[in-house]
């Protein structure tokens, strides 16, 4: 009987700039049913941090509930987390934001915690630009109460017991196009070259990063009529481009085809390059992404990779003009100036 | 690559590499699983019918396997399954109505084995339960051969020797013991169907154009007739300052034995460096416990005689140098010779084969260093009812490959006897099969622990030494074997990977604690080695290649360093992966224990 992941690792795993290996990144064994996508995912982010070469103690995961939300035990055991109530993951990570803007937030939400129950926080959070990279892991239905349809659940899709959806879904990606997201991407959990490369892009990018990652419920939602299952995505995949992640200061070595390729440097000077463009497509247009989305949806086709992107995004901090130290290490001569100096704020009133 | 044909009965073999190592390919997990279940009978008879000797090798292999042990590429040292074995042979119950019945009636055919040592007993074993009527022929007074006149009784007990030996001699074999055959011409006019040679390698290595070496005969001694002087009682006592040349494991034995006989300043000298001694690194232990120390990179001078009597050795100092291609030479330092007192000297510097008693004119070819011509593979000589096995058609090896080639040399002579081919070889008997019993659990204990090797408890020093007959390794109790046999990581049960039922999510990939697994387009297998999940350095370990999967990729597998814990299986949603136990097993002459009854 194994619930017990064994401790040895392979005896020449690289180690990252920083000397860790990527073991350094998991977390405890997955309880979820074996060969759950968010596994896939967790595995991914495990991949995305320990290429980045990030310090745990400097990464704070926070969800909701769900099956979705109870992945953050499984990867990166020796960072920050926080577990929050149904939905409410965007006003604790707002929050935390706010009191610490030196941390990197990885939220991890599912398809009823962001497009149901926590709708309501979620826009927010995409219109005040919050710096954070905001993971759905999206099966399109409530997996830890029996695979009903879910809010994202396609028009016609039929569940498990036979049921079929007979309403439209929500689509998170086009909701936070709508409300000005500055990073916006979909992917697929059963394809670590994109996502991984997707995760690294958007834990750079200052502001917030929105993954709409589709991956399949096996237990409820993988049978012939889903549209969320591995062999109906794998079958209307369509992606924008191929997506190659360098960080800041690192030789870029993939050839630059004008006109099939574009490349996005971000404000920390790393680059997301992307490769077969699809026509009419800037990543840098929000337009384009919007239009491309509804061309893709109109065929059918789950469009996925970057869709939209703003390098001149700016963090919440930035658009209230804070302090750039963290609010939570001022000290209370920095907090209260003094009475001198209040007098003379009120003076120049007079 | 091509996809993996695992069909192929030495793909997973190969995968359980201490099996793999061993020249008789013992199911290893097979009988430490039995260990750990308290099954020890059962694990004694899995050894049985591999190695015919488990209490004897469980103290006295060489243990090809323990450097193969996979666990020894996981963390610091392999299982200790050499003493594993000992073990089963410790606790085992009865086992004598377990082995094959002998026919009474017998099938017409005669036997002669030459020498009674571990590859002639192998080949009775082999031979006696299909009715053969079996000779064997020994100088010695008992059965063993060089186990019982090359290892001392502080390394193995006389009473588990005899034990083992007698299982097969009781086997209704006639033996003619004291008894020397001086004549192969003699035994071939005897009217015996076939003739196997298990004669060893008897001759000791000596250094006689050494100055000195003639001019005293006392206190010179060749060490393996030593040490069966030694083992038969002729000889009891030796001088207090000792010498033994020599680095292999009968410099050890004679050192060792020395320290008993009233040895009390015993020194093993070495021509060549300390690291390119022959001797297994846990006999090298064993001697310097018992305060015996090894000089290195002094090859011996001249030996040292007044009066007739011998005084010591004059040594060289030497240095190894090693050319690119590895090759040693030893290079003088300049440094003054070393002159070291001895009572006694003992010449352990390897041993030849003798085939003084074999006529050049009977068809029987020899070859280089005077050794039989030998098929590699039949052990037949060049004259057809003539077999050779053991150290005597090879040259010296050690027990458990004189046993392999015992099994070989019985089929080889049934074959010929019944007027087939000797080339027609049997099979292996193969059986794969799920170990699933639910959805975290598996017929084998799937956890691995995190233990170290466990060392085996000694006897005092000071006991040991004053008694030649007293065993030093006290063996592992139960329990510390319970503990040890878990250390072992079931390489036998195989990841079995079914195309057809993956759906490529990764799980197995995501859950793999040692990096085994990657999805990825094939190419070749020396490029696919530099991109998987971990490098696959380790050339030796096969890449477990799959068909093509839907989205045009393939599953790959380093078998390196896979844990067997079976976790790519647990966390697989259509069983695309399931853990499958692969018994291998050599195929003997006759049928002695059928393991796929356990």
């Amino acid at each position: 009987m194994t619930y017990i992941k064994p401790r040895f690792r392979h005896p020449e795993l690289p180690k990252n700039k920083i000397g860790y290996a990527k073991a350094d990144y998991e977390g405890a064994i997955s309880t979820l049913c074996a060969g759950c996508g968010h596994d896939s995912i967790s595995g991914a982010i495990v991949q995305a941090c320990y290429e980045l070469s990030i310090e745990p103690h400097r990464l704070a995961k926070l969800s909701g509930i769900g099956c979705s939300s109870k992945t953050p035990t499984y990867f990166l055991s020796n960072s920050h987390g926080f577990n929050t109530v149904h939905g409410r993951m965007p006003s604790i990570a707002t929050g935390a934001y706010l009191a610490n803007r030196e941390l990197i937030y990885l939220g991890v939400s599912g398809d009823g915690d962001s497009a149901s129950i926590g709708m309501g926080q979620f826009v927010h959070a995409v219109r005040r630009n919050v710096n954070m990279v905001y993971i759905v892991m999206n099966n399109g239905c409530y997996g830890l109460t029996k695979g009903q349809h879910s809010a994202t659940a396609d028009l016609g899709a039929q569940s498990k017991t036979g049921s079929v959806n007979p309403f439209p879904s929500i689509d998170l990606v086009g909701l936070a196009l709508e409300l000005g997201a500055t990073f916006v991407g979909r992917s697929f959990s059963g394809d670590k070259t994109q996502l991984v490369p997707l995760i690294k892009a958007a834990m750079s990018h200052p502001g917030f990063a929105l993954l709409d990652v589709i991956s399949p419920c096996v237990t409820f939602n993988n049978q012939s009529k889903s549209t969320k299952s591995y062999d109906y995505v794998r079958a209307h995949l369509e992606a924008t481009a191929t997506i190659d992640f360098v960080p800041h200061k690192e030789e870029i070595r993939v050839d630059y085809h004008p006109g099939h390729s574009a490349s996005v440097e971000l404000h920390d000077g790393s680059v997301i390059q992307l490769h077969k463009l699809a026509p009419h497509w800037d990543p840098t247009d929000r337009n384009s992404a919007v239009t491309r989305l509804q061309e893709s949806k109109i065929k059918g086709e789950i469009l996925t990779g970057l869709l939209y992107i703003d390098p001149e995004s700016q963090g919440l901090h930035d658009l209230e003009q804070t302090v750039p130290q963290a609010l939570n290490t001022l000290q209370e001569e920095d907090l209260n100036p003094g009475a001198k100096l209040l007098d003379e704020i009120n003076e120049s009133f007079r | 690559m091509k996809p993996t044909n695992i069909k192929d009965p030495e793909y997973f073999h190969k995968v359980v590499d201490c099996q793999y190592a061993c020249p008789a390919h013992t199911p290893v997990p097979e009988y430490i699983r039995l260990i750990a279940a308290e099954r020890y009978t059962e694990a004694y008879m899995v050894n049985w019918e591999s190695n015919v000797f488990p209490g004897i090798l469980g103290r006295t292999c060489d243990r090809p396997c323990e450097p193969a042990c996979r666990r020894g590429r996981i963390e610091e040292e392999p299982v200790a399954i050499c003493r594993l074995k000992r073990v089963a042979a410790d606790n085992k119950g009865e086992v004598r109505s377990l082995m094959p019945a002998v026919p009474k009636e017998k099938n017409g055919k005669k036997i002669a084995l030459i020498g009674g040592g571990p590859a002639s007993l192998t080949v009775a074993r082999d031979l006696a339960p299909l009715g053969y009527e079996i000779h064997l022929y020994d100088d010695q007074k008992a059965g063993g051969g060089m186990m019982r006149s090359q290892i001392p009784a502080f390394r193995l007990p006389e009473s588990v020797l005899a034990e083992e030996v007698d299982y097969v001699l009781d086997m209704g074999v006639h033996t003619h013991l004291n008894t020397f055959v001086s004549s192969m011409k003699d035994m071939l006019e005897k009217d015996y169907d076939a003739i196997f040679v298990g004669t060893g390698a008897p001759r000791g290595g000596d250094l006689p154009k050494l100055p000195g070496r003639w001019d005293t005969k006392e206190n010179i001694h060749l060490g393996i007739e030593w040490l069966a002087s030694v083992a038969f009682g002729h000889t009891t006592k030796i001088g207090k300052k000792v010498l033994v040349l020599g680095g292999g494991n009968t410099a050890m034995d004679c050192c060792r034995t020395a320290r008993r006989l009233g040895g009390e300043q015993v020194t093993v000298v070495v021509r060549s460096p300390f690291r390119d001694m022959k001797a297994s690194p846990w006999e090298i232990e064993d001697a310097q416990r018992e305060d015996i120390p090894i000089l290195n990179n002094m090859p011996p001078k001249k030996f040292v005689v007044e009066n007739g009597k011998l005084k010591g050795i004059v040594f060289e100092k030497v240095a190894a140098i090693y050319d690119e291609k590895g090759k040693r030479t030893l290079i003088p330092t300049g440094e003054p010779d070393v002159f070291l007192e001895a009572d006694d000297v003992l010449i352990a510097i390897g041993q030849d084969n003798a085939f003084p008693w074999i006529e050049r004119d009977l068809g029987i070819k020899f070859g280089n260093w005077d050794l039989p011509v030998v098929d590699k593979i039949t052990f037949q000589s060049t004259l057809d009812r003539v077999f050779f096995g053991g150290d005597a058609a090879f040259g010296p090896k050690n027990i458990i490959t004189a046993v392999a080639h015992g099994h070989q040399a019985a089929i080889s002579i049934d074959l010929f006897c019944r007027g087939e081919s000797v080339y027609n070889r049997p099979a292996p008997m193969t059986n794969l099969v799920s170990q699933k019993m639910g959805i975290h659990e598996w017929a084998y204990d799937s956890p691995v622990v995190i233990d170290a090797r466990y060392l085996v408890p000694h006897v005092d020093k000071q006991l040991a030494l004053k008694d030649r007959t007293m065993e030093v390794e006290l063996g592992f109790d139960q329990p510390t074997g319970f503990k040890e046999a878990q250390r072992c990581l079931n390489c036998d049960v195989q990841t079995v990977f079914n195309t057809s039922r993956c759906i490529e999510c990764d799980a197995c990939v995501d859950i793999c604690p040692t990096s085994c697994i990657t999805f990825t387009t094939n190419d070749e297998e020396a490029e696919l080695r530099q991109h998987l999940s971990a490098p696959a350095h380790n050339t030796t370990q096969d890449l477990y290649v799959s068909e093509d999967l839907p989205t045009g990729r393939v599953m790959i597998k380093d078998e390196d360093v896979c844990l067997h814990c079976g976790l790519c299986a647990e966390r697989c949603p259509t069983a695309a992966w399931d853990m499958q136990k692969y018994l291998y097993q050599v195929t003997k002459a006759a049928p002695i224990w059928n393991n796929s009854m356990l």
